[in-house]
């Protein structure tokens, strides 16, 4: 037995190497947000403030120039048409007429839209990237944030519990 | 100039880091002291997009968006600590290049010391014993 004590450190070695391993295979954009169990940030652009949100709902960054917005938006107007889910949505370094066209198009599933046209929302909101959405709990406060384009899985598995449904 | 001269004058060329920063004149501000602590400070503060990039260093939009709010903060009269504080409120201890000190990361800054000692242990036993 104690003539094996020698392996112990390559044993050691073996569990570090594995298990630094396995990190590199996280996804190096999830990150986690510091905003979830606080209360929603406070921010004003044109169009939706933070006074302007009544929880449960859903705050959705999204813009006219982001392709997948375009693929989680059929999923947002379920959300909003069949499941009558409140959802506030801010266009991100959008131009108003640039939003306003894609909302046209592809219909307009928010309750109401504000046009953060230079990023400042993004960055109260710790916004990396479009599309992003927030949870808002009935007592306004952030319950989960989801980075990239709603699934329908992510939508039963975390949003909806999230909103308390 | 001589050969020798030349490959060394090549040498520091491709050494010397790309002088120009990412930022451009009109994100400066007009006070050089406040200005010189913007720019310190986002040297420390990583580019969440990029990942390993200073938003100093970085040309990408978020970058830009985060000078400016650190900027804001600075000029609002914030201390450094405070306008850290701002950014890592919003987007957590991943904006810092430097990982803080605290519970959930004294094995990230102590391991090494650590393992350290056990193997200087190790050594110094097994020399003792060779004697």
């Amino acid at each position: 037995m104690r003539r094996l004590l020698f392996l112990a450190p390559l044993a050691v070695f073996a569990a570090l190497a594995a298990w630094l391993y396995v990190g590199l295979g996280g996804d190096p954009a999830r990150i986690p947000s510091p905003l979830v169990g606080r209360p929603a940030p406070a921010f004003a652009v044109d169009g939706l403030a933070t006074a302007d949100l009544e929880g449960p709902a859903l705050v959705n960054i999204f813009a006219s120039w982001c392709v997948p917005c375009r693929a989680e938006h059929p999923l947002l107007t379920h959300l909003a048409e069949e499941q009558g889910v409140a959802i506030y949505g801010i266009a991100y370094k959008d131009r108003p007429e640039a939003a306003n066209a894609f909302l046209a198009e592809l219909g307009n599933p928010y309750r109401k839209v504000g046009y953060d046209e230079d990023g400042g929302a993004g960055v109260e909101w710790g916004v990396t990237g479009v599309p992003e959405t927030f949870v808002l709990d009935a007592g306004g406060m952030v319950a989960f944030k989801h980075t990239g384009p709603l699934t329908p899985d992510a939508v039963r598995r975390d949003l909806l519990p999230a909103l308390g449904r | 100039m001589t050969r020798p001269a030349a490959i060394l004058a090549l040498l520091l060329a491709l050494l010397s880091a790309p002088a120009q920063a990412a930022l451009d004149a009109g994100e400066m501000l007009a006070d050089p002291a406040l200005e010189a602590r913007a720019r310190a400070l986002a040297k420390g503060l990583r580019c969440v997009v990029c990942q390993n990039q200073s938003i100093d260093d970085s040309g990408a939009d978020l970058a830009r968006d985060l000078r400016r709010s650190l900027r804001a903060r600075l000029l609002a009269g914030d201390s450094d600590e405070e306008a850290i504080g701002y950014l890592t409120e919003r987007y957590g201890d991943y904006v810092l290049l430097e990982p803080p000190l605290k519970p959930a990361t004294w094995a990230l800054w102590f391991a090494p010391v650590g393992f350290a000692a056990v193997a200087l242990a190790l050594a110094l036993r097994y020399f003792r014993r060779r004697e």
